[in-house]
């Protein structure tokens, strides 16, 4: 206890950046789970890609420490385009084999997490035997800085050099800080608002209200269940991308525990409700840390589920309650 | 289920199949098989039959895994297939029965084998019981995630108490008492034809670190009655219920079918196979620690379950054994394992969603079916 208050600022500003990245992350479980009513299993993998592919473009693009700030600005958005095109592309791909023919036959729910259980696992396991996959096809000399060790950790070098920016309860926030929560919170706000004002949002909005009235009025459903994965992609691309600069490690299973972790926040803010999503991913960072900081870092995961299990006992709609399809966004 | 309703009224006057030709065997036979049967697969790791063999691993040690899966498939079955509940933590209750077994033989007292079972068992009972009371009111895909979330809390936990040994787990588990009473010869094919071997033999229940045969007959002596339990559960009210709840939540309950209670029996008797599964492999591996109940395990034991056909017991065995021989049969794959169960799962969903070998309809099920029939084309299909 003693450890938490003395650096309180520490915990809450850690657990205010991780929960960014659960947050953008859970905006992906919510939307699917908004129009299709189930949980899709596979989208911590989506992230994990996200994450590969955001390291594997600073590869490229020789990101090293210490370079110019417009060198650092291109390295970043060069992140953001690469890791949210790979993140929405294996979401969109995702919906069309895992989760459509299964819609066309009415599997029943179960079914469907099955498929993406399977899924998940597919994709987890190329990603962790890539260098197996790249010796196959023969490009085992090209490609070797990016396949090596591929069931093990792999590092990005940092290209934000952490510095302090101002200074809280003793607490040096810095500009990687500050950059994650900001812009988690920026590209919130741009889905809220697509969500509520454009036409394909309109849809979306639509699908989840009542799919068949949707489609009596002419919306096409396939169309807005694919909008919906590429937005939840797009998203967890964004994440993927914060998540390399803060932490700096991914793995082929880096998705599972972040996955369940993001779909925690989706729950406990009310899954189906994007400022739920928000809301739960930042509550969820500040209690993992907190809890954490009371009974010993090593406890940490399990402070997240006994927190998921608490939720669906005591508030099962979460705390902002389930409604993308109300107006609410 | 409207899908099987309407391939149910398509149904065609066919040939007596499998089933139908052994059901009118007469009785005397058909105990005969079974005998025969049984006694085929406990000399199995004896026949040393090529091909089936596995090379390089000991093929007792392997049977002894492919019962375990076995074992926790006929466990889950009752959870997953029988009473509809999604469980993706099960590994949770066999890693309690586990670790129970370590604790009370090794690690903090020195209690006999025979007595920590049963003990065992009924630790994960009301593991299961305590899991299942909250979290069973919530909706299905709801559970498998708070169920995963037990898992990991389970395995996390292990890492984390001293208590419980830690991240080194409890080692030097003792044996349980044997009996010694006959010894069994193998059977050698190196010259190409079956020769009786005098010189390698199986002692009948010889718990020893060497040879896992009398391992491997205890899980399938333990199988045995699991098996009959099962059958006698399912045939009887319990299991009517069970299905009415999964079909129907909202009408079972209508009818009368206090369906919570009943959820709560099959998570608790699913994870009491699933300890009973747990204490036999610390027995066996004389070694735990939480490596060993990794989440791939739940996700493994689920695949077995699907893959074989949730509800369909003889099914979910099929599919254990699938799960777990064959990654050992072709261990230069072994790698790839995961990759093709995803693939497999997947597939599976999309062309074969009750599994290889489905759930037959109840009797009553199918006359209710064909009555159905007969009202709607106004005429029978026998």
């Amino acid at each position: 206890m003693q450890n938490l208050i003395d650096n309180f600022f520490a915990y809450t500003i850690t657990g205010l950046t991780i929960g960014a990245v659960y947050a953008l992350v859970a905006l992906g479980y919510t939307l699917v789970y908004g129009v299709l009513r189930l949980i899709n299993f596979a989208h911590s993998e989506v992230f994990m890609y996200g994450t590969f592919a955001a390291l594997w473009v600073v590869m490229l693009l020789g990101g090293r420490p210490g370079a110019g700030v417009g060198q650092v600005i291109f390295w970043v958005a060069m992140m953001f385009v690469a890791a949210m095109a790979m993140s929405g592309l294996i979401a969109v791909l995702l919906e069309r084999v895992a989760y459509r023919p299964l819609r066309k036959r009415n599997a029943p729910p179960l079914i469907a997490l099955i498929s993406a259980i399977g899924a998940s696992f597919v994709l987890a396991e190329i990603m962790g035997l890539r260098s197996r996959i790249t010796g196959w096809v023969g490009l085992d000399d090209n490609l070797r800085d990016y396949v090596r060790n591929s069931r093990n950790n792999a590092g990005m070098p940092t290209i934000i050099a952490p510095q302090p920016i101002f200074t809280i309860g003793g607490y040096h926030v810095t500009n990687v800080d500050v950059f994650v929560i900001v812009g988690a919170i920026a590209i919130m706000v741009i889905l809220d608002q697509f969500v509520k004002r454009s036409r394909l949002g309109r849809g979306i909005r639509a699908v989840a209200m009542d799919p068949e009235s949707a489609a009596l009025m002419g919306v096409n459903r396939d169309r807005v269940i694919q909008v919906t994965f590429l937005v939840g992609g797009l998203m967890a691309g964004a994440a993927a991308v914060f998540y390399m600069l803060k932490i700096g490690i991914t793995r082929y299973d880096a998705g599972f525990i972040l996955g369940v972790k993001a779909f925690t926040a989706a729950v406990l803010g009310g899954i189906g409700n994007l400022r739920g999503a928000l809301l739960g991913g930042f509550i969820l960072g500040l209690a993992e840390n907190y809890g954490s900081a009371v009974v010993g870092s090593q406890w940490k995961d399990v402070v997240a589920f006994v927190l998921l299990v608490l939720i669906l006992l005591f508030r099962p709609t979460g705390l902002l309650g389930e409604s993308l399809g109300k107006a609410r966004a | 289920m409207s899908t099987t309703t309407s391939s149910r009224a398509a149904r065609k006057p066919s040939s007596p199949g499998f089933r139908e030709r052994v059901d009118n065997l007469p009785k005397a036979v058909k105990i005969a098989l079974w005998v025969a049967f049984a006694i085929f697969l406990f000399l199995l790791p004896l026949l040393n039959i090529p091909f089936i063999t596995t090379e390089g691993s000991d093929f007792g040690g392997v049977l002894f895994t492919v019962a375990t899966y076995v074992l926790v498939a006929l466990g889950l079955n009752i959870v997953v297939g029988y009473a509809g509940l999604l469980d993706l933590g099960y590994v949770g209750f066999y890693a309690i029965g586990a670790y129970t077994v370590g604790v009370l033989t090794s690690e903090h007292a020195h209690m006999s084998w025979v007595v920590v079972v049963p003990i065992a068992i009924v630790v994960a009972m009301i593991s299961g019981v305590i899991l299942g009371a909250p979290t069973l009111r919530v909706r299905g895909d709801y559970l498998a995630i708070v169920t995963l979330g037990f898992g990991e809390i389970v395995r996390l936990t292990l890492v984390n108490s001293e208590w419980l040994g830690g991240a080194q787990g409890i080692s030097d588990i003792p044996k349980p008492p044997g009996l010694e009473l006959f010894e069994v010869p193998s059977i050698d094919w190196s010259s190409g034809a079956p020769v009786v071997d005098l010189g390698t033999t199986s002692t009948f229940l010889k718990f020893g670190i060497n040879d896992f045969v009398p391992y491997y007959w205890l899980a399938l002596g333990i199988i045995g009655l699991v098996l009959v339990f099962d059958i006698l559960v399912k045939s009887s009210r319990v299991g009517r219920a069970w299905e009415a709840t999964r079909e129907d939540e909202d009408a079972a309950e209508l009818m009368g079918v206090p369906t919570f209670r009943f959820k709560l029996l099959a998570f608790a008797l699913g994870a009491a196979i699933g300890g009973l599964s747990g204490a036999l492999f610390a027995t066996k591996a004389g070694f735990i620690s939480p490596d060993s109940f990794q989440l791939l395990l739940s996700i493994l034991f689920l695949a077995a379950v699907v893959v074989g056909g949730a509800g369909n017991r003889w099914g979910v065995i099929v599919g254990a054994i699938v799960v777990a021989y064959f990654p050992e049969r072709f261990r230069e794959f072994a790698d790839f394992r995961v990759l093709v169960f995803g693939l497999a799962l997947m597939l599976l969903a999309i062309f074969r969603p009750q599994g290889l070998l489905p759930p037959r309809r109840t009797v009553r099920a199918r006359r209710a079916d064909d009555r159905q029939a007969v009202l709607e084309e106004g005429e029978a299909h026998v």
